[in-house]
Protein backbone atom coordinates (compact mmCIF):
# COMPACT_ATOMS: atom_id res chain seq x y z
CA UNK A 1 0.00 0.00 0.00
CA UNK A 2 2.67 2.16 1.02
CA UNK A 3 4.81 2.21 -2.69
CA UNK A 4 1.23 2.54 -4.75
CA UNK A 5 0.28 5.80 -2.11
CA UNK A 6 4.07 6.94 -2.56
CA UNK A 7 3.95 6.22 -6.72
CA UNK A 8 0.24 7.96 -6.75
CA UNK A 9 1.80 11.42 -4.98
CA UNK A 10 4.48 11.78 -7.56
CA UNK A 11 2.60 11.54 -10.52
CA UNK A 12 0.28 13.79 -8.81
CA UNK A 13 2.79 15.89 -7.84
CA UNK A 14 4.24 15.80 -11.71
CA UNK A 15 0.85 16.22 -13.17
CA UNK A 16 0.84 19.51 -10.83
CA UNK A 17 4.44 20.57 -12.14
CA UNK A 18 2.86 19.70 -15.69
CA UNK A 19 0.11 22.29 -15.42
CA UNK A 20 1.76 24.85 -13.43
CA UNK A 21 4.63 25.45 -16.68
CA UNK A 22 3.03 29.11 -17.93
CA UNK A 23 3.50 27.31 -22.11
CA UNK A 24 1.29 24.48 -20.92
CA UNK A 25 -0.92 26.60 -19.09
CA UNK A 26 -1.29 28.90 -22.07
CA UNK A 27 -1.71 25.88 -24.86
CA UNK A 28 -4.82 24.98 -22.10
CA UNK A 29 -6.38 28.23 -22.24
CA UNK A 30 -5.75 28.30 -25.87
CA UNK A 31 -7.99 24.76 -26.11
CA UNK A 32 -10.42 26.23 -24.40
CA UNK A 33 -10.71 29.92 -26.47
CA UNK A 34 -10.39 27.84 -29.79
CA UNK A 35 -12.16 24.23 -29.15
CA UNK A 36 -15.60 26.35 -28.50
CA UNK A 37 -14.81 28.88 -31.15
CA UNK A 38 -14.73 26.03 -34.12
CA UNK A 39 -18.10 24.76 -32.62
CA UNK A 40 -19.53 28.64 -32.97
CA UNK A 41 -18.37 28.39 -36.35
CA UNK A 42 -20.08 25.18 -37.22
CA UNK A 43 -23.19 26.52 -36.04
CA UNK A 44 -23.02 29.52 -37.30
CA UNK A 45 -23.22 28.28 -40.81
CA UNK A 46 -26.33 25.98 -39.47
CA UNK A 47 -28.11 29.12 -37.84
CA UNK A 48 -27.09 30.87 -41.47
CA UNK A 49 -29.23 28.06 -43.48
CA UNK A 50 -32.05 27.99 -40.47
CA UNK A 51 -32.69 32.02 -40.28
CA UNK A 52 -32.33 32.87 -44.18
CA UNK A 53 -34.52 29.55 -44.62
CA UNK A 54 -36.84 31.53 -42.09
CA UNK A 55 -36.57 35.01 -44.00
CA UNK A 56 -37.48 33.09 -47.15
CA UNK A 57 -39.88 31.24 -46.26
CA UNK A 58 -38.34 27.52 -46.38
CA UNK A 59 -37.07 25.23 -43.64
CA UNK A 60 -33.69 25.21 -44.46
CA UNK A 61 -31.65 22.23 -43.69
CA UNK A 62 -33.81 19.31 -41.86
CA UNK A 63 -32.53 15.80 -43.30
CA UNK A 64 -29.56 15.06 -40.88
CA UNK A 65 -30.11 14.64 -37.01
CA UNK A 66 -33.09 15.74 -35.40
CA UNK A 67 -34.56 19.10 -37.42
CA UNK A 68 -30.97 19.14 -38.68
CA UNK A 69 -29.07 20.13 -36.27
CA UNK A 70 -26.31 17.53 -36.85
CA UNK A 71 -26.07 18.83 -40.85
CA UNK A 72 -22.79 20.77 -39.51
CA UNK A 73 -20.72 17.87 -38.56
CA UNK A 74 -22.11 15.78 -41.71
CA UNK A 75 -20.66 19.14 -43.71
CA UNK A 76 -17.29 19.11 -41.82
CA UNK A 77 -16.90 15.05 -42.24
CA UNK A 78 -17.85 15.72 -46.32
CA UNK A 79 -15.34 18.06 -46.52
CA UNK A 80 -12.40 16.52 -45.07
CA UNK A 81 -12.77 13.66 -47.15
CA UNK A 82 -13.01 15.26 -50.06
CA UNK A 83 -10.10 15.38 -52.21
CA UNK A 84 -7.71 18.17 -52.20
CA UNK A 85 -6.75 19.51 -56.16
CA UNK A 86 -3.98 21.50 -56.46
CA UNK A 87 -3.68 22.69 -60.45
CA UNK A 88 -1.31 22.10 -62.43
CA UNK A 89 0.05 26.01 -63.09
CA UNK A 90 -0.42 26.77 -59.33
CA UNK A 91 2.53 27.68 -57.11
CA UNK A 92 2.21 25.15 -54.76
CA UNK A 93 3.98 26.41 -51.65
CA UNK A 94 1.42 29.51 -51.50
CA UNK A 95 -1.36 27.61 -52.44
CA UNK A 96 -0.94 25.80 -49.54
CA UNK A 97 0.09 28.54 -47.50
CA UNK A 98 -2.62 30.78 -48.41
CA UNK A 99 -5.37 29.56 -46.50
CA UNK A 100 -3.11 28.75 -42.99
CA UNK A 101 -2.51 32.76 -43.63
CA UNK A 102 -6.19 33.75 -43.66
CA UNK A 103 -7.16 31.54 -40.62
CA UNK A 104 -4.30 31.70 -38.75
CA UNK A 105 -4.82 35.84 -37.90
CA UNK A 106 -8.73 35.12 -37.21
CA UNK A 107 -7.97 32.78 -34.63
CA UNK A 108 -4.65 34.84 -33.03
CA UNK A 109 -6.72 37.86 -32.52
CA UNK A 110 -9.05 36.26 -30.58
CA UNK A 111 -5.63 36.46 -27.56
CA UNK A 112 -6.32 39.52 -26.69
CA UNK A 113 -10.80 39.65 -26.29
CA UNK A 114 -11.67 39.63 -22.19
CA UNK A 115 -14.26 37.60 -21.94
CA UNK A 116 -15.15 38.48 -18.35
CA UNK A 117 -13.18 40.79 -16.07
CA UNK A 118 -10.66 38.31 -14.92
CA UNK A 119 -10.90 36.07 -18.40
CA UNK A 120 -8.06 36.91 -20.84
CA UNK A 121 -5.63 35.17 -22.37
CA UNK A 122 -3.14 38.10 -22.59
CA UNK A 123 -4.23 41.45 -21.00
CA UNK A 124 -1.69 43.55 -23.20
CA UNK A 125 -1.46 47.49 -22.89
CA UNK A 126 -1.74 47.61 -26.59
CA UNK A 127 -4.74 45.27 -26.55
CA UNK A 128 -6.90 46.93 -29.98
CA UNK A 129 -3.50 48.20 -31.56
CA UNK A 130 -3.02 44.91 -31.58
CA UNK A 131 -6.36 43.45 -32.94
CA UNK A 132 -6.33 45.92 -35.69
CA UNK A 133 -2.43 44.99 -37.06
CA UNK A 134 -3.36 40.90 -36.72
CA UNK A 135 -6.67 41.68 -38.81
CA UNK A 136 -4.92 43.69 -41.15
CA UNK A 137 -2.86 40.78 -42.29
CA UNK A 138 -5.93 38.17 -42.94
CA UNK A 139 -6.28 39.70 -46.35
CA UNK A 140 -2.48 37.99 -47.27
CA UNK A 141 -4.25 34.74 -47.62
CA UNK A 142 -6.96 36.10 -50.07
CA UNK A 143 -4.34 38.13 -51.98
CA UNK A 144 -1.82 34.87 -51.91
CA UNK A 145 -4.84 32.50 -52.78
CA UNK A 146 -5.84 34.43 -55.84
CA UNK A 147 -2.09 34.88 -56.69
CA UNK A 148 -1.06 31.24 -56.64
CA UNK A 149 -3.99 29.79 -58.51
CA UNK A 150 -2.77 30.98 -61.34
CA UNK A 151 -6.28 31.29 -62.63
CA UNK A 152 -7.92 34.62 -64.15
CA UNK A 153 -11.21 34.86 -62.25
CA UNK A 154 -8.90 34.47 -58.17
CA UNK A 155 -6.46 36.94 -59.53
CA UNK A 156 -9.83 38.85 -59.52
CA UNK A 157 -11.07 38.18 -56.85
CA UNK A 158 -7.83 38.95 -54.93
CA UNK A 159 -7.74 41.78 -56.36
CA UNK A 160 -11.07 43.24 -55.68
CA UNK A 161 -10.84 42.07 -51.92
CA UNK A 162 -7.27 43.65 -51.67
CA UNK A 163 -8.68 47.03 -52.82
CA UNK A 164 -11.97 46.78 -50.77
CA UNK A 165 -9.83 45.87 -47.52
CA UNK A 166 -7.06 48.38 -47.40
CA UNK A 167 -10.18 50.96 -48.27
CA UNK A 168 -12.45 49.79 -45.07
CA UNK A 169 -9.74 49.42 -42.64
CA UNK A 170 -8.97 52.97 -42.84
CA UNK A 171 -12.84 53.93 -41.45
CA UNK A 172 -12.52 51.04 -39.27
CA UNK A 173 -8.88 52.51 -37.79
CA UNK A 174 -10.10 56.13 -37.35
CA UNK A 175 -13.59 54.07 -35.95
CA UNK A 176 -11.58 52.21 -33.35
CA UNK A 177 -9.66 55.46 -32.42
CA UNK A 178 -12.68 57.45 -31.61
CA UNK A 179 -12.86 54.61 -29.08
CA UNK A 180 -9.72 54.84 -27.65
CA UNK A 181 -10.04 58.38 -27.48
CA UNK A 182 -13.08 57.60 -25.51
CA UNK A 183 -11.89 55.32 -22.81
CA UNK A 184 -8.32 56.67 -22.96
CA UNK A 185 -6.50 53.13 -23.23
CA UNK A 186 -5.55 50.97 -26.07
CA UNK A 187 -6.21 47.72 -23.30
CA UNK A 188 -9.64 45.98 -24.26
CA UNK A 189 -10.59 45.39 -20.85
CA UNK A 190 -10.04 49.59 -19.46
CA UNK A 191 -11.67 50.35 -22.44
CA UNK A 192 -14.91 47.98 -21.11
CA UNK A 193 -14.35 48.96 -17.86
CA UNK A 194 -14.46 52.92 -18.75
CA UNK A 195 -18.29 51.68 -20.45
CA UNK A 196 -19.68 50.50 -16.24
CA UNK A 197 -22.35 52.43 -15.49
CA UNK A 198 -25.64 52.13 -17.21
CA UNK A 199 -26.46 51.19 -21.06
CA UNK A 200 -26.34 54.47 -21.50
CA UNK A 201 -23.03 54.68 -20.65
CA UNK A 202 -21.71 52.25 -23.06
CA UNK A 203 -19.80 53.96 -26.45
CA UNK A 204 -22.46 53.37 -28.74
CA UNK A 205 -24.50 56.51 -27.51
CA UNK A 206 -21.55 59.04 -27.67
CA UNK A 207 -20.09 57.48 -30.62
CA UNK A 208 -22.88 56.32 -32.42
CA UNK A 209 -22.10 57.12 -36.05
CA UNK A 210 -18.61 55.39 -35.52
CA UNK A 211 -20.41 52.24 -34.21
CA UNK A 212 -22.74 52.64 -37.38
CA UNK A 213 -19.56 52.70 -39.80
CA UNK A 214 -17.71 50.10 -37.57
CA UNK A 215 -20.56 47.50 -37.83
CA UNK A 216 -20.69 47.99 -41.59
CA UNK A 217 -16.86 47.84 -42.28
CA UNK A 218 -16.36 45.07 -40.62
CA UNK A 219 -19.00 43.60 -42.59
CA UNK A 220 -16.86 45.02 -45.95
CA UNK A 221 -13.81 43.42 -44.17
CA UNK A 222 -15.17 40.56 -44.14
CA UNK A 223 -16.30 39.91 -47.54
CA UNK A 224 -20.09 39.20 -46.13
CA UNK A 225 -22.90 40.42 -48.03
CA UNK A 226 -24.02 43.04 -49.55
CA UNK A 227 -19.98 43.90 -49.83
CA UNK A 228 -19.32 39.86 -50.90
CA UNK A 229 -17.54 41.23 -54.54
CA UNK A 230 -15.04 38.66 -53.52
CA UNK A 231 -16.57 36.22 -54.50
CA UNK A 232 -19.40 37.56 -56.18
CA UNK A 233 -20.68 34.12 -57.62
CA UNK A 234 -22.46 35.85 -60.85
CA UNK A 235 -19.60 37.38 -61.99
CA UNK A 236 -16.43 35.32 -61.14
CA UNK A 237 -17.74 31.84 -60.25
CA UNK A 238 -16.23 32.18 -56.35
CA UNK A 239 -13.47 34.80 -56.67
CA UNK A 240 -10.42 34.21 -54.74
CA UNK A 241 -11.02 30.61 -53.68
CA UNK A 242 -12.16 28.79 -56.88
CA UNK A 243 -9.21 26.54 -57.30
CA UNK A 244 -9.41 25.36 -53.65
CA UNK A 245 -11.03 22.16 -52.83
CA UNK A 246 -11.97 20.12 -49.77
CA UNK A 247 -10.44 20.75 -46.33
CA UNK A 248 -8.23 23.85 -48.15
CA UNK A 249 -11.68 25.35 -48.75
CA UNK A 250 -12.94 24.47 -45.97
CA UNK A 251 -9.84 26.79 -44.06
CA UNK A 252 -10.93 29.29 -46.12
CA UNK A 253 -14.32 28.94 -44.80
CA UNK A 254 -13.74 28.53 -41.58
CA UNK A 255 -12.26 32.08 -41.45
CA UNK A 256 -14.43 33.85 -42.93
CA UNK A 257 -16.39 32.68 -40.29
CA UNK A 258 -14.05 33.26 -37.30
CA UNK A 259 -13.54 36.46 -38.81
CA UNK A 260 -17.32 37.23 -39.19
CA UNK A 261 -17.70 35.98 -35.01
CA UNK A 262 -14.31 38.24 -34.20
CA UNK A 263 -15.63 41.60 -35.50
CA UNK A 264 -19.08 40.76 -33.42
CA UNK A 265 -17.29 40.50 -30.70
CA UNK A 266 -15.16 43.06 -31.26
CA UNK A 267 -18.76 45.89 -31.63
CA UNK A 268 -19.92 44.37 -28.87
CA UNK A 269 -16.74 44.79 -26.70
CA UNK A 270 -16.13 48.23 -28.07
CA UNK A 271 -19.22 49.62 -28.07
CA UNK A 272 -21.68 47.77 -26.10
CA UNK A 273 -20.06 47.12 -23.00
CA UNK A 274 -18.64 43.90 -23.50
CA UNK A 275 -19.31 41.49 -20.48
CA UNK A 276 -21.77 44.56 -18.43
CA UNK A 277 -24.80 43.69 -17.16
CA UNK A 278 -27.81 45.76 -19.31
CA UNK A 279 -29.19 46.01 -16.26
CA UNK A 280 -26.38 47.67 -14.31
CA UNK A 281 -27.82 51.23 -12.84
CA UNK A 282 -31.49 50.76 -13.67
CA UNK A 283 -32.20 47.50 -11.17
CA UNK A 284 -31.81 48.16 -7.27
CA UNK A 285 -28.34 46.82 -6.10
CA UNK A 286 -30.10 43.87 -3.89
CA UNK A 287 -30.80 42.69 -7.12
CA UNK A 288 -27.51 41.16 -8.01
CA UNK A 289 -27.22 39.67 -4.18
CA UNK A 290 -29.78 37.13 -5.13
CA UNK A 291 -28.49 33.95 -5.42
CA UNK A 292 -29.10 32.38 -9.14
CA UNK A 293 -30.77 35.71 -10.83
CA UNK A 294 -28.30 37.48 -9.70
CA UNK A 295 -25.59 36.34 -11.05
CA UNK A 296 -27.59 36.21 -14.41
CA UNK A 297 -28.25 39.69 -14.11
CA UNK A 298 -25.25 40.78 -12.96
CA UNK A 299 -22.16 41.74 -15.59
CA UNK A 300 -20.65 38.17 -16.79
CA UNK A 301 -19.74 36.02 -19.84
CA UNK A 302 -22.88 35.27 -21.24
CA UNK A 303 -23.89 38.78 -21.56
CA UNK A 304 -20.82 38.93 -23.96
CA UNK A 305 -22.37 35.98 -25.86
CA UNK A 306 -25.94 37.35 -26.21
CA UNK A 307 -24.31 41.00 -27.61
CA UNK A 308 -22.23 38.51 -30.20
CA UNK A 309 -25.21 36.91 -31.15
CA UNK A 310 -27.19 39.78 -31.94
CA UNK A 311 -24.34 41.14 -34.13
CA UNK A 312 -24.21 37.74 -36.27
CA UNK A 313 -27.91 37.79 -36.79
CA UNK A 314 -27.23 41.08 -38.30
CA UNK A 315 -24.95 39.74 -40.28
CA UNK A 316 -27.20 37.24 -41.20
CA UNK A 317 -30.06 39.47 -41.53
CA UNK A 318 -28.29 41.86 -44.38
CA UNK A 319 -26.98 38.99 -46.12
CA UNK A 320 -30.43 37.63 -46.58
CA UNK A 321 -31.65 41.18 -47.46
CA UNK A 322 -29.83 43.51 -49.31
CA UNK A 323 -28.67 42.50 -53.06
CA UNK A 324 -24.76 43.03 -53.65
CA UNK A 325 -22.93 46.62 -54.15
CA UNK A 326 -21.87 47.39 -57.41
CA UNK A 327 -17.73 47.52 -56.89
CA UNK A 328 -17.50 51.12 -57.60
CA UNK A 329 -19.96 51.68 -54.98
CA UNK A 330 -18.57 50.17 -52.59
CA UNK A 331 -15.09 51.93 -53.09
CA UNK A 332 -17.24 55.63 -53.19
CA UNK A 333 -19.08 54.32 -49.89
CA UNK A 334 -15.65 53.68 -48.14
CA UNK A 335 -13.63 56.04 -49.82
CA UNK A 336 -16.20 59.09 -50.16
CA UNK A 337 -18.52 58.13 -47.41
CA UNK A 338 -17.20 56.70 -44.55
CA UNK A 339 -13.41 58.23 -44.15
CA UNK A 340 -15.07 61.75 -44.36
CA UNK A 341 -17.53 61.35 -41.49
CA UNK A 342 -14.90 59.18 -39.30
CA UNK A 343 -12.46 62.22 -39.47
CA UNK A 344 -15.40 64.77 -38.78
CA UNK A 345 -16.18 62.56 -35.74
CA UNK A 346 -12.83 62.68 -34.48
CA UNK A 347 -13.08 66.44 -34.23
CA UNK A 348 -16.54 66.56 -32.63
CA UNK A 349 -15.04 63.32 -29.97
CA UNK A 350 -12.35 65.52 -29.33
CA UNK A 351 -14.53 68.56 -28.58
CA UNK A 352 -16.41 66.49 -26.55
CA UNK A 353 -13.37 65.43 -24.27
CA UNK A 354 -12.51 68.80 -24.25
CA UNK A 355 -15.55 70.22 -22.44
CA UNK A 356 -16.32 67.41 -20.29
CA UNK A 357 -19.43 66.22 -22.28
CA UNK A 358 -22.37 64.23 -20.62
CA UNK A 359 -21.69 61.37 -18.29
CA UNK A 360 -19.06 59.75 -20.65
CA UNK A 361 -16.11 62.43 -20.71
CA UNK A 362 -16.53 64.08 -17.42
CA UNK B 1 19.56 33.85 -22.66
CA UNK B 2 15.62 32.84 -24.24
CA UNK B 3 15.73 36.81 -25.36
CA UNK B 4 19.33 36.42 -27.11
CA UNK B 5 17.90 33.27 -28.36
CA UNK B 6 14.49 34.51 -29.60
CA UNK B 7 16.72 37.79 -31.40
CA UNK B 8 19.10 35.71 -32.98
CA UNK B 9 16.14 33.82 -34.41
CA UNK B 10 14.56 36.60 -35.89
CA UNK B 11 17.59 38.28 -36.96
CA UNK B 12 18.53 35.02 -39.46
CA UNK B 13 14.73 35.28 -40.85
CA UNK B 14 15.27 39.01 -41.23
CA UNK B 15 18.36 38.92 -43.07
CA UNK B 16 17.17 35.47 -44.94
CA UNK B 17 14.16 37.13 -45.88
CA UNK B 18 16.01 40.77 -46.87
CA UNK B 19 18.39 38.88 -49.20
CA UNK B 20 15.75 36.67 -51.12
CA UNK B 21 14.01 40.18 -51.75
CA UNK B 22 16.56 40.89 -54.21
CA UNK B 23 17.38 37.52 -55.54
CA UNK B 24 14.07 35.94 -56.24
CA UNK B 25 13.25 35.96 -59.24
CA UNK B 26 9.61 36.44 -59.41
CA UNK B 27 8.48 40.08 -57.99
CA UNK B 28 5.08 38.92 -56.40
CA UNK B 29 7.70 36.75 -54.02
CA UNK B 30 9.79 39.23 -53.66
CA UNK B 31 7.46 41.19 -52.55
CA UNK B 32 6.19 38.92 -49.94
CA UNK B 33 9.69 38.06 -48.51
CA UNK B 34 9.78 41.69 -47.79
CA UNK B 35 6.55 40.89 -45.67
CA UNK B 36 8.44 38.45 -43.99
CA UNK B 37 11.44 40.64 -43.43
CA UNK B 38 8.85 43.17 -41.79
CA UNK B 39 7.63 40.77 -39.42
CA UNK B 40 11.08 39.85 -38.26
CA UNK B 41 12.20 43.43 -37.62
CA UNK B 42 8.71 43.59 -35.96
CA UNK B 43 9.61 40.80 -33.69
CA UNK B 44 12.52 42.92 -33.27
CA UNK B 45 11.18 45.41 -31.71
CA UNK B 46 9.10 43.86 -29.64
CA UNK B 47 12.18 42.41 -27.57
CA UNK B 48 13.33 46.67 -27.38
CA UNK B 49 10.10 46.85 -25.53
CA UNK B 50 9.46 49.18 -28.13
CA UNK B 51 5.77 47.88 -28.76
CA UNK B 52 3.77 50.47 -30.50
CA UNK B 53 6.44 50.87 -33.14
CA UNK B 54 6.18 46.80 -33.87
CA UNK B 55 2.30 47.09 -34.39
CA UNK B 56 2.65 49.83 -36.25
CA UNK B 57 5.16 48.63 -38.74
CA UNK B 58 2.76 45.21 -39.03
CA UNK B 59 -0.57 47.38 -39.64
CA UNK B 60 0.66 50.33 -41.84
CA UNK B 61 3.79 48.39 -43.68
CA UNK B 62 2.17 44.94 -43.58
CA UNK B 63 -1.49 45.47 -43.20
CA UNK B 64 -1.61 48.37 -45.99
CA UNK B 65 1.75 49.40 -47.95
CA UNK B 66 2.48 45.96 -48.81
CA UNK B 67 -0.94 44.76 -49.74
CA UNK B 68 -1.02 48.31 -52.35
CA UNK B 69 2.80 46.71 -53.39
CA UNK B 70 1.40 43.23 -54.30
CA UNK B 71 -1.88 44.69 -55.76
CA UNK B 72 0.42 46.65 -58.33
CA UNK B 73 2.98 43.59 -58.74
CA UNK B 74 0.28 40.92 -59.78
CA UNK B 75 -1.24 42.90 -62.28
CA UNK B 76 2.13 43.70 -63.85
CA UNK B 77 3.02 40.97 -66.39
CA UNK B 78 7.28 41.37 -65.78
CA UNK B 79 9.75 39.73 -67.61
CA UNK B 80 12.43 38.47 -65.56
CA UNK B 81 15.31 37.89 -68.35
CA UNK B 82 14.97 41.23 -69.81
CA UNK B 83 15.64 42.29 -65.81
CA UNK B 84 18.67 40.02 -65.56
CA UNK B 85 20.02 41.29 -68.72
CA UNK B 86 22.25 44.01 -67.33
CA UNK B 87 23.39 42.34 -64.65
CA UNK B 88 27.22 41.88 -65.20
CA UNK B 89 27.30 45.54 -66.68
CA UNK B 90 25.81 47.02 -63.96
CA UNK B 91 27.57 45.24 -61.65
CA UNK B 92 30.74 47.34 -60.85
CA UNK B 93 28.65 50.45 -60.24
CA UNK B 94 26.48 48.24 -57.67
CA UNK B 95 29.59 46.96 -56.07
CA UNK B 96 30.83 50.53 -55.64
CA UNK B 97 27.39 51.78 -54.41
CA UNK B 98 27.17 49.48 -51.72
CA UNK B 99 30.57 49.94 -50.12
CA UNK B 100 29.97 53.85 -50.12
CA UNK B 101 26.54 52.61 -48.15
CA UNK B 102 28.33 50.73 -46.20
CA UNK B 103 31.09 53.20 -45.02
CA UNK B 104 28.37 56.23 -44.64
CA UNK B 105 26.28 53.58 -42.54
CA UNK B 106 29.31 52.27 -40.52
CA UNK B 107 30.47 56.05 -40.25
CA UNK B 108 27.08 57.07 -38.67
CA UNK B 109 25.91 54.33 -36.21
CA UNK B 110 29.63 52.38 -35.76
CA UNK B 111 31.09 52.13 -32.28
CA UNK B 112 32.22 55.53 -31.48
CA UNK B 113 28.48 56.54 -31.55
CA UNK B 114 26.81 53.55 -30.18
CA UNK B 115 29.17 51.60 -28.46
CA UNK B 116 28.08 50.37 -25.12
CA UNK B 117 30.22 53.38 -23.71
CA UNK B 118 28.58 56.22 -25.60
CA UNK B 119 25.17 54.64 -25.02
CA UNK B 120 24.13 52.35 -22.01
CA UNK B 121 22.27 49.66 -23.16
CA UNK B 122 18.62 50.30 -22.19
CA UNK B 123 17.38 49.37 -18.53
CA UNK B 124 14.27 46.83 -18.09
CA UNK B 125 10.96 48.69 -17.49
CA UNK B 126 8.36 46.88 -15.49
CA UNK B 127 4.73 45.75 -16.87
CA UNK B 128 3.33 48.98 -15.89
CA UNK B 129 5.41 50.60 -18.83
CA UNK B 130 3.45 51.97 -21.71
CA UNK B 131 5.24 52.25 -25.07
CA UNK B 132 2.38 54.11 -26.32
CA UNK B 133 2.22 56.71 -23.62
CA UNK B 134 6.00 57.22 -23.47
CA UNK B 135 5.85 57.65 -27.30
CA UNK B 136 2.86 60.00 -27.17
CA UNK B 137 3.81 62.22 -24.10
CA UNK B 138 7.44 62.89 -26.17
CA UNK B 139 5.94 63.37 -29.49
CA UNK B 140 2.66 65.98 -28.71
CA UNK B 141 4.82 68.40 -26.12
CA UNK B 142 8.54 68.13 -27.02
CA UNK B 143 8.70 67.38 -30.95
CA UNK B 144 5.15 68.63 -31.78
CA UNK B 145 6.35 71.05 -34.14
CA UNK B 146 8.32 68.77 -36.52
CA UNK B 147 5.50 66.07 -35.82
CA UNK B 148 3.26 67.87 -37.64
CA UNK B 149 5.52 69.64 -39.91
CA UNK B 150 5.85 66.29 -41.04
CA UNK B 151 2.43 65.54 -41.39
CA UNK B 152 1.52 68.19 -43.33
CA UNK B 153 4.55 67.33 -46.24
CA UNK B 154 2.85 63.46 -46.52
CA UNK B 155 0.01 65.42 -46.90
CA UNK B 156 1.35 67.75 -49.99
CA UNK B 157 2.88 64.63 -51.52
CA UNK B 158 -0.11 62.35 -51.12
CA UNK B 159 -2.57 65.46 -53.17
CA UNK B 160 0.85 66.07 -55.37
CA UNK B 161 1.28 62.43 -56.21
CA UNK B 162 -3.17 62.43 -57.00
CA UNK B 163 -2.98 65.30 -58.95
CA UNK B 164 -0.11 64.14 -60.92
CA UNK B 165 -1.31 60.65 -61.96
CA UNK B 166 -5.16 62.17 -62.06
CA UNK B 167 -5.81 63.01 -65.98
CA UNK B 168 -9.05 63.90 -66.83
CA UNK B 169 -10.17 62.82 -70.34
CA UNK B 170 -13.42 63.31 -72.44
CA UNK B 171 -13.20 59.24 -73.61
CA UNK B 172 -13.24 58.60 -69.70
CA UNK B 173 -16.80 57.94 -68.49
CA UNK B 174 -18.33 58.81 -65.06
CA UNK B 175 -21.24 57.92 -63.14
CA UNK B 176 -23.18 60.49 -60.68
CA UNK B 177 -24.46 58.47 -57.81
CA UNK B 178 -26.65 61.33 -56.84
CA UNK B 179 -28.78 61.57 -60.00
CA UNK B 180 -28.67 58.07 -60.25
CA UNK B 181 -29.95 57.90 -56.76
CA UNK B 182 -32.61 60.43 -57.11
CA UNK B 183 -34.13 58.86 -60.16
CA UNK B 184 -37.94 58.56 -59.95
CA UNK B 185 -40.24 56.30 -61.69
CA UNK B 186 -41.95 59.18 -63.54
CA UNK B 187 -38.42 59.68 -65.10
CA UNK B 188 -37.73 56.27 -66.33
CA UNK B 189 -41.27 54.94 -66.99
CA UNK B 190 -44.03 55.95 -69.41
CA UNK B 191 -47.85 54.67 -68.70
CA UNK B 192 -49.70 54.22 -72.06
CA UNK B 193 -53.16 53.30 -71.69
CA UNK B 194 -54.50 51.88 -74.63
CA UNK B 195 -57.15 49.36 -75.26
CA UNK B 196 -56.68 45.69 -75.94
CA UNK B 197 -56.86 44.55 -79.46
CA UNK B 198 -59.76 42.88 -80.61
CA UNK B 199 -59.84 40.06 -82.34
CA UNK B 200 -61.20 40.02 -85.80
Amino acid sequence: MEWLNSAYQSVADFSVWWFSQPAVLIMLQIVMIVTPLMLAVAYLTFAERKIIGAMQVRMGPTRVGPRGWLQPIADALKLIFKEIIIPTGANKVLFVIAPILSIGPALAAWAVIPFNAEYVLADINAGLLYVLAITSVGVYGVIIAGWASNSKYALLGAMRSAAQIVAYEIAMGFALVTVIMAAGSLNIGTIIEAQSGSPLHWFWLPLLPMFVIYFISGVAETNRAPFDVAEGESEIVAGFHVEYSGMVFAVFFLAEYANMILISVLAAVLFLGGWLSPFEGWLPEAWFEITGLGLLLGHGVHWLLIKTAIFLFFYLWLRATFPRYRYDQIMRLGWKVFIPITIVWLMVVGLMILTGFGWWFD
Amino acid sequence: MIEKLIFYIFAIIMVFGATMVITVRNPVRAALFLVLTFFASAAIWMLLEAEFLAITLVLVYVGAVMVLFLFVVMMLDINTALLKEGFIRYLPVGIGVAILLVVMLVGVVGPENFSLDEMAAPERHGADYSNTRELGSVLYTVYVYPFEIAAVILLVAIIAAITLTLRKRPTTKYQNPDSQVSVKRDDRVRMVKMKSEEKK
